[in-house]
């Protein structure tokens, strides 16, 4: 059954997942917020060109994106020359690069909930604000932020989720190092082809508890669906 | 209704075709993709069946093929596991036999940083040594008896980055991301020599021999196609073949 030195390995890789998807949730709401903003707000010809680079991840299979990812971020790739030059080494098999790749990777189950919550709300709201004298700032976030907060939630749930899921990308570019980008999916299907079922089985079991919780958290916590 | 009957008549159509009698469904150990190109083809010409080729990790073609997997051969990246599933049951008796026995080496796909004794191991001046899992792959498995052999296991374990399988290895080299690794001397040689980079091959002596053997499946007993792609693997046309990507046969 289970030795101490296999459950010690998979609680490394939980905790490692746990850490790499809270990092990435937290990156996310702070780039992709704005993202959102603009997208929901911008009259731009680039609107579409950028909302289709943000939902890329959805429809591209991870290993394009843990291919490309692996070309760009090595000796020879633009964000691999970057991170050299700037003294950071490169990114692949380290728990940056994991954080690098997972920022892309998630990005659309956080910028759309907001975009949504933020175009869902109008421009009426922020036009009252600014009658009250409000700077666009403060009214974003005393006026825009707690309007879109279900929208936030969703955000924060599906950004975490998602990369709890992650499974292509992190096979691509992580090279399974212990405590650094070994993380549960990984762990998971090193179990199954190495015919620890068993092992596999409370991780993989484990994994779908959660996804459950989590999906059920936010279809009952998050009321948007049914305010309007 | 009627209109949702004819996709389904058109995938049932393809499924037939692709049961054909003269086609054989055989899984190859990723390390051997290259030679078994070229041998199918060969076979192709020589005797009118075709070979449908999978690559992949040995351990994986074992749960597919526990699990009823089409395939009727596997040319595994091992011994064990053709000899585990004929003790199983899932392969049939009597046909097993080693088809190549397979060369480590350590690679880099810069030139002049391998030199031809592998001191480079020992002087260091890289960040990570790219490496199938050694709990999946026998060239993993390999690597680490070789290194163990060396007394060199601990100083180079932590800089391992794990592949999932061989080809992936030989990928995390190739893009630059690991400046050396222990790839399959099928991988990178060309000709009879080492295509690109530099390369060391690791001493048979230091680790077990890498053999890999060929078995019949369930799903191929009896079959024309599986038996004849057998038989042209033991023939001097696939030897030849086998031997110009550096294995013993």
């Amino acid at each position: 059954m289970l030795s101490s030195v296999n459950l010690a390995s998979d609680l490394g890789a939980v905790w490692l997942t746990f850490k790499l998807a809270t990092v990435v949730t937290l990156l996310l709401l702070l780039i992709g917020t704005p993202i959102a903003w603009w997208l929901a707000r911008t009259r731009s010809w680039w609107k579409g060109p950028v909302g289709a680079v943000v939902a890329l991840p959805i429809v591209l299979p991870p290993t394009v994106l843990g291919f490309y990812l692996l070309l760009l971020m090595g000796p020879n790739g633009v964000i691999g020359q970057f991170t050299l030059w700037a003294g950071i080494g490169l990114l692949p098999f380290t728990f940056g690069g994991l954080v690098v790749a997972s920022v892309f990777y998630s990005m659309p189950f956080v910028v759309q909930p907001i975009q949504n919550a933020f175009e869902a709300m109008g421009d009426k709201p922020m036009e009252a604000a600014a009658t009250l004298r409000a700077s666009p700032l403060d009214a974003f976030f005393t006026v825009a932020v707690p309007l879109a907060k279900p929208g936030f939630l969703t955000a924060a749930i599906l950004g975490f989720a998602h990369t709890v899921g992650e499974f292509g990308v992190v096979l691509m570019i992580g090279g399974n190092i212990p405590d650094k980008t070994r993380v549960v999916s990984v762990q998971i299907y090193d179990h199954v082809e190495a015919l620890e079922y068993g092992q596999a089985h409370w991780l993989a079991g484990g994994m779908v508890v959660f996804s459950f919780l989590v999906l059920l958290a936010l279809y009952t916590l998050n009321p948007t669906g049914r305010r309007k | 209704m009627s209109r949702r009957i004819q996709p389904l008549a058109l995938i049932a159509l393809l499924f037939t075709t692709a049961a054909h009698a003269d086609e054989v469904q055989i899984a190859v150990a990723a390390n051997f993709t290259a030679p078994a190109k070229l041998i199918a083809a060969d076979f192709e010409k020589a005797t009118g069946h075709k070979a449908q080729l999978v690559f992949g990790a040995t351990g994986k073609f074992y749960a597919q093929i526990k699990n009823g997997a089409p395939f009727e051969v596997l040319l595994a990246a091992d011994d064990t596991t053709p000899a585990k599933l004929e003790k199983e049951g899932a392969a049939v008796a009597g046909t097993r036999f080693t088809y190549a026995t397979g060369r480590l080496v350590l690679w880099s796909a810069k030139p002049a940083v391998v030199d031809d004794k592998g001191e480079v191991l020992k002087k260091g001046g890289f960040d990570h040594v790219s490496i199938a899992n050694p709990k999946l792959a026998p060239y993993g498995a390999a690597a680490v008896e070789a290194l163990t052999a060396l007394k060199l296991l601990d100083a180079i374990q932590p800089k391992f980055v794990q592949a999932e399988n061989i080809a992936q290895a030989h990928q995390f080299i190739a893009t630059g991301n690991a400046l050396i690794g222990f790839v399959a001397l099928s991988q990178v040689m060309k000709d009879g020599k080492i295509g690109e980079g530099s390369a060391w091959i690791v001493p048979a002596n230091l680790h077990q021999p890498i053999k890999q053997d060929a078995v019949i499946l369930d799903k191929g007993k009896g079959k024309p196609a599986a038996e004849a792609w057998l038989k042209f693997l033991k023939g001097d046309k696939a030897k030849a073949v086998i031997k110009s990507f550096g294995y013993e046969v």
